[in-house]
């Protein structure tokens, strides 16, 4: 089974995208916990691309499919025309450094780190594609 | 959407966070934090109970606040975290390093 949905780039746009992941998890009978630290994860990596790739222009957008594979495993793909930052090689200040530098961002993909199971960052065809994959 | 109602009680403040908070909401908490601060008063409890939901952007304004509170001797104390919220707080770590109670009970006898 396979779920899609294309959003603009606009910030008012992540309510709309963390509904659609949650109504597609329930779907499947995740747990109240998995589902909403899965609804954090993509929230997190789309308000990334939409704020930083995108700079929240509307007229662009970015996809997002949801697969259920028969080994019990979720795979998210992001799907973007734009070139993407690739979160494997990101590397993680420490709590510390973001609280004396006073930084307001920098643990969103932290957190979708230590959520998913594994992200792999693809080219396919011009399309960029972030697939993060958890078992459930 | 959030909706944010600070009131005085007392000594103390009350900041209630309404609704979630995400990277296009988390800009009016931080705004409600700064007015609060700089008011001169010391001594905050913010009311999560109706907090449905918290992002990084959200967690990135608290932990913004951590050092210049430090400074200033202001306390803030977060309570009445639902679990998902709480959760949130905890796959970071962040629970150790904000003052997070229970209930206000709770938050106002660690304020004195």
């Amino acid at each position: 089974m396979k779920y899609c949905y294309k959003v603009p780039c606009q910030k008012e746009m992540l309510r709309e995208i963390r509904s659609f992941v949650k109504d597609v998890l329930d779907k499947h009978g995740l747990s109240e916990e998995d589902i909403s630290t899965l609804v954090l994860a993509i929230d997190e990596v789309c308000a990334n691309l939409i704020i930083h790739t995108h700079k929240c222009n509307a007229s662009d957008s970015i996809e997002l499919e949801i697969k259920f594979k028969k080994n019990k495993e979720v795979i998210f793909s992001i799907i973007d025309k734009a070139e993407m930052f690739n979160i494997n090689q990101y590397e993680e200040p420490t709590l510390d450094e973001i609280i004396k530098r006073r930084r307001k961002g920098g643990v969103g993909l932290i957190l979708v780190k230590r959520i998913m199971d594994d992200i792999q960052i693809t080219t396919d065809q011009k399309k960029h594609i972030c697939r993060l994959s958890k078992k459930i | 959407m959030v909706d944010i109602i600070r009131t005085q009680e007392g000594e103390y403040e009350v900041i209630k966070i309404i609704g979630e908070v995400d990277a296009s909401s988390s800009i009016e908490l931080d705004n409600a934090i700064s007015e609060a601060v700089s008011g001169g008063g010391k001594k905050f409890l913010v009311d999560c109970t109706s907090l449905d939901y918290i992002s990084s952007a959200g967690l990135g304004v608290f932990m913004s606040y951590i050092e210049e509170f430090k400074k200033q001797d202001i306390h803030l104390i977060l309570f009445g975290l639902n679990k998902k919220v709480a959760n949130v707080f905890e796959i970071l770590g962040l629970d150790q390093l904000l003052n997070i109670e229970e209930n206000k009970e709770e938050a106002q006898a660690k304020l004195g």
